[in-house]
C-alpha cells in the first residue's frame, strides 16, 4: 500500500499550480466552444501540455509519453482550482483516441490537429430510432456509386449536430453480411447537401441533442475508417473511450462538498438542514456510497500503474453505480428543500444555480445514454461473471 | 503508487484460504452451530501465526498491519468460520498494545494460548436491563453479547469508554449463553458481581482506536461473507435449469447478480482503504471507519437476501446452509454499532452533528 506519487510527481503538481495560479485567471467562463477565448485557452493548454497532452507533435499534440500518474494530477489540480480543462465534445473525446489507433496516417494528419485545436467540431452518429441497446441493428445505409458513398437514413441524440463542422457515422455497406459485420464507419462533412438536422428538446427543457436526417448524401469513397465492415470493432474503440469517463467519482465528491454545503447554510423553520437527523443520515448514506467509489477508483488507477493488480470488475461496475449514485446526491437536495427545490429556470428562489434540478434530470440522461443501466448489468454479468446470454430469438412471420 | 494488498498479504489470504476450506467447511460449521467447540479451528489458525498477527514482535508477534489483519477476517467471513479473531487476534491485542504494560497477555495471546472477548455493548448501546459501574478495581452490572463464549478474558468497556480487563475465572463472574441467529459464532450474556477488574486504560483514544478497528474487521468479514454468497449464487444459477434452460441465462437473474457485484465491488476498496487509513492516515482513520462499517451493512444485507433469492426455494433451506451467511452478514451489520448508530457519529467525526 503506497498512496504517494513521489516527489517526481509532486514537482510536477507543483509546475501545475503555477500554472494555474499565473493563467488560471483568464480560463474562459461559460464561453461557447467557438469563442475566441476558447480558442486561445484551448491553445494555451496544449503549448503547456494540459490537453492533448500525449497526442504526438506531428499531430498537433504536445507530444508526451503517455503517463496516467501526470494526467490525473492534472486533472485533479484543475477540478480543485475550478478552471476550464480545455475543449471537450465528442471529437476531442472520442474521434481522435480512434484515429489514432485506427486512422490512416493521411486521416492523422489532416483531421487531429484542427480537431483538437477546436476549429473542427464534431458530432456522433450512432443511435437511431430503431437502434438504441440494439445499436448494430442500424439501418441508415451507404452504397458506393463510382467514388462516392451516398447516405441515406436517420441518426439520434447527434449532440452538437447543429454546431459541428464534421459527423463521424456508423452505417450499414454490407446488407447481406452479419448485423455486426455490415457496418462501416464514415466521415463527411455537415454542411454536404441532403443533411436536415432539427433539435431535439429533452426533458430538461434545453435540445441538448438533435435528429439528424440524410438523404442522398454524398462524401469521397476514402472518407472511411478502417475497412469496409469494420465499422463496429472501429466504434467499440471509442465507447470505451465513452464509458470511463461517465460517473467520475472525483465531480460527484465535489457536488457532495456543495451539498454539505448547502445543508449547512439552507434553514427550514429556523432549523438547519444539517440539524435535522433524517437529513443527516441520508446525507452520511450518501457520503459512505461516494467514499466507496472513490477509493474503487483508486483501485483502477492503481491497477493501471502496476502489472498483476485485477480490477476488470472494479471497472466495469464504475457507469452503473456512478451514474445512479450521482443521480440520487442530486435527487436528496431536491427532497430536503421541499418546495424550493422545485424551482428551476428564472426563478428567483433557486438554490445553487439551479443546479440540483437540471443534474438530476441530465443524470438520469446519463444512466440511460452510453449504454443504460441495464446494458451494463448485462455487461457485468456476462462479461464479469461468465454468465451465459438470453437465447435470441427467432423473428416472428 | 499502489493501492492493493501486496505479494505477502496474498500469500496470506491463500494460507488462510487453504486452511479454511481443508477444514472449516459447511459441515464443520454446524458442527459448532450444534454446541462443538472450536479449539481445533483456532489451533489450526495458530499454526499459520494468526493470534500473532498485530500483537508487537517485543511480546512474541509478527507486529504486521490492520491491512493484514482484514485480509484474514475477509477469509473468515467467506468461510463463515467460528473462532475467536474478532477479540483475541484484532481488538484485544490493539488495546493491550496501546495501553501498555501487559506483555503478559500479549505474549500469551500471540501465542494462541488466551482467549480475550469483547464486551463493549455498554459502551455502544447501553441497556436497562445491562448496565456496567466500575470503581476501585471492581466491576459490576451485566454485559449483553460478549464474544466469545469461551474466552480466558474480557476486555470490558463502559459508558465513559474506558477498558477493564476481567478474567474468567473471577470470582462472582457468571456467563450465560445468549442465542443469536448467527450460529458461527456463540455469545454470551456477563454478570458482575463486584468483580475484580483490571483498568486497562482510562485514555479514550485506546477505546477508539479498538472500536475503529473492530468495525473495520466486521466490514471485512461481510465483504468475505457476501462475496462468497454471490459466488454462490452465480455458480447456482448457472447449474439450476427452468423453461429449459439455466437461469442465469434469464436477465431478470443476470441483473441480480450484476447488481450485488457492483454493489459489493466499491466494498473491497474500502475495507482496504480503511484498514490502511487505522495505521497510516490518522486523519481519514475514524470517519472511515465508521462509514465502511455502516457501508458494508448495507450492502452485506442487500447482497444476502438478493444471494438467497437466487437460489430460489432452496436458498431457504436449511440443507443449503447459505442462511449461515445470511446471518453472518446480519450479526456484522449489528454488533460495534449499527448503520444509522455508527453514520451517526461519523457525521459528530465531522463536526455536522
Amino acid at each position: 500500500m503506497d498512496l504517494s506519487f513521489g516527489p517526481e510527481y509532486e514537482e510536477f503538481r507543483a509546475e501545475v499550480q503555477t500554472f494555474l495560479r499565473e493563467h488560471g485567471g483568464r480560463s474562459p467562463q461559460n464561453a461557447g466552444m467557438r469563442a475566441p477565448e476558447s480558442l486561445a485557452w484551448q491553445k494555451l493548454l496544449i503549448e503547456n501540455g494540459y490537453t492533448a497532452r500525449t497526442i504526438p507533435k506531428e499531430y498537433g499534440g504536445f507530444g508526451a509519453p503517455p503517463d496516467i500518474i501526470k494526467s490525473r494530477i492534472i486533472a485533479e489540480e484543475f477540478a480543485d482550482a475550478r478552471v476550464n480543462t480545455g475543449l471537450g465534445g465528442q471529437g476531442i473525446s472520442m474521434l481522435v483516441p480512434t484515429l489514432l489507433e485506427m486512422g490512416t496516417e493521411a486521416q492523422k494528419l489532416e483531421l487531429i490537429k484542427p480537431t483538437i485545436q477546436g476549429e473542427m467540431i464534431w458530432c456522433q452518429g450512432y443511435s437511431e430510432p430503431g437502434a438504441g441497446s440494439d445499436l448494430a441493428s442500424l439501418t441508415t445505409r451507404a452504397v458506393l456509386d463510382g467514388d462516392e458513398w451516398v447516405v441515406n437514413g436517420q441518426k439520434i441524440w447527434t449532440s452538437t449536430a447543429q454546431l459541428a463542422d464534421w459527423i463521424f457515422c456508423l452505417v450499414r455497406t454490407e446488407p447481406d453480411a452479419p448485423k455486426h459485420k455490415g457496418i462501416s464507419f464514415l466521415l463527411f462533412k455537415m454542411d454536404t447537401p441532403g443533411i436536415e438536422i432539427r433539435p431535439l428538446v429533452d426533458m430538461t427543457g434545453v435540445a441538448n441533442f438533435n435528429e439528424t436526417f440524410f438523404t442522398d448524401v454524398r462524401l469521397p469513397k476514402d472518407q472511411i475508417v478502417g475497412q469496409r465492415g469494420e465499422g463496429w470493432m472501429v466504434a467499440n474503440a471509442v465507447l470505451g473511450h465513452e464509458r470511463d469517463s461517465l460517473g467520475n467519482p472525483n465531480n460527484t465528491l465535489m457536488r457532495l462538498n456543495a451539498l454539505t454545503e448547502l445543508m449547512k447554510t439552507e434553514t427550514v423553520g429556523g432549523e438547519r438542514l444539517i440539524d435535522n437527523p433524517v437529513y443527516r443520515d441520508r446525507l452520511m448514506q450518501i457520503q459512505g456510497r461516494v467514499m466507496a467509489m472513490r477509493f474503487n477508483d483508486l483501485r483502477v488507477l492503481s491497477s493501471r500503474l502496476n502489472k498483476g493488480q485485477d480490477a476488470a470488475l472494479a471497472r466495469m461496475i464504475v457507469k452503473l453505480q456512478g451514474t445512479e449514485l450521482r443521480h440520487d446526491l442530486e435527487g436528496m437536495a431536491i427532497d430536503i428543500l421541499g418546495e424550493v427545490g422545485l424551482s428551476y429556470g428564472d426563478n428567483p428562489h433557486t438554490r445553487s444555480a439551479g443546479s440540483w434540478q437540471s443534474q438530476y434530470m441530465y443524470y438520469l440522461g446519463l444512466i440511460i445514454g452510453g449504454g443504460t443501466s441495464q446494458i451494463q448489468k448485462n455487461i457485468i454479468s456476462e462479461r464479469g461473471l461468465d454468465m451465459p446470454r438470453e437465447p435470441k430469438v427467432e423473428k416472428a412471420g | 503508487m499502489r493501492f492493493g494488498l501486496s505479494e505477502e498479504q496474498t500469500l496470506l489470504e491463500d494460507s488462510v484460504n487453504r486452511f479454511l476450506r481443508d477444514h472449516v467447511a459447511l459441515d464443520r460449521v454446524r458442527t459448532y452451530a450444534d454446541g462443538d467447540s472450536d479449539d481445533d479451528i483456532w489451533q489450526g489458525l495458530t499454526e499459520l501465526g494468526i493470534p500473532a498477527l498485530l500483537v508487537p514482535e517485543a511480546q512474541g508477534g509478527v507486529e504486521l498491519s490492520p491491512l493484514d489483519a482484514a485480509v484474514v477476517a475477509e477469509s473468515l467471513g467467506y468461510h463463515v468460520a467460528p473462532g475467536p479473531f474478532l477479540g483475541s487476534a484484532v481488538m484485544a491485542p490493539t488495546a493491550l498494545a496501546s495501553a501498555g504494560d501487559h506483555d503478559e497477555e500479549l505474549s500469551a495471546l500471540a501465542a494462541g494460548e488466551f482467549r480475550i472477548g469483547i464486551a463493549f455493548g455498554e459502551s455502544i448501546g447501553r441497556r436497562i436491563e445491562a448496565q456496567v459501574t466500575a470503581a476501585g478495581g471492581r466491576i459490576s452490572g451485566s454485559s449483553l453479547f460478549a464474544f466469545d463464549a469461551d474466552a480466558d478474558a474480557y476486555l470490558v468497556a463502559d459508558s465513559n469508554h474506558h477498558l477493564y480487563l476481567v478474567r474468567a475465572a473471577a470470582t462472582g463472574l457468571e456467563r450465560a449463553v445468549l442465542t443469536t441467529v448467527d450460529r458461527t459464532r456463540r455469545t454470551v450474556e456477563l454478570t458482575y458481581n463486584n468483580v475484580e477488574a483490571e483498568l486497562v486504560s482510562d485514555d479514550t483514544s485506546v477505546y477508539e482506536a479498538t472500536l475503529d478497528i473492530g468495525r473495520v474487521m466486521l466490514a471485512a468479514d461481510t465483504l468475505g461473507a457476501a462475496q462468497a454468497m454471490i459466488d454462490q449464487a452465480v455458480a447456482y444459477a448457472k447449474q439450476r435449469e427452468q423453461f429449459n434452460r439455466p437461469i442465469a441465462s434469464f436477465q431478470a437473474v443476470k441483473h441480480m447478480c450484476a447488481e450485488m457485484t457492483a454493489s459489493l465491488e466499491p466494498c473491497r476498496a474500502m475495507v482496504w482503504f480503511a484498514a490502511h487509513a487505522l495505521a497510516d492516515l490518522p486523519d481519514e482513520a475514524r470517519v472511515t471507519a465508521c462509514h465502511t462499517k455502516a457501508h458494508l451493512a448495507e450492502v452485506g444485507k442487500f447482497v444476502a437476501k438478493t444471494a438467497t433469492e437466487v437460489h430460489g426455494g432452496m436458498g431457504f433451506t436449511d440443507l443449503l446452509g447459505l442462511h449461515y451467511w445470511f446471518k453472518r452478514c446480519g450479526s456484522n451489520r449489528q454488533w460495534l454499532g449499527a448503520p444509522e448508530l455508527v453514520r451517526e457519529e461519523a457525521a459528530q467525526l465531522q463536526g455536522l452533528a
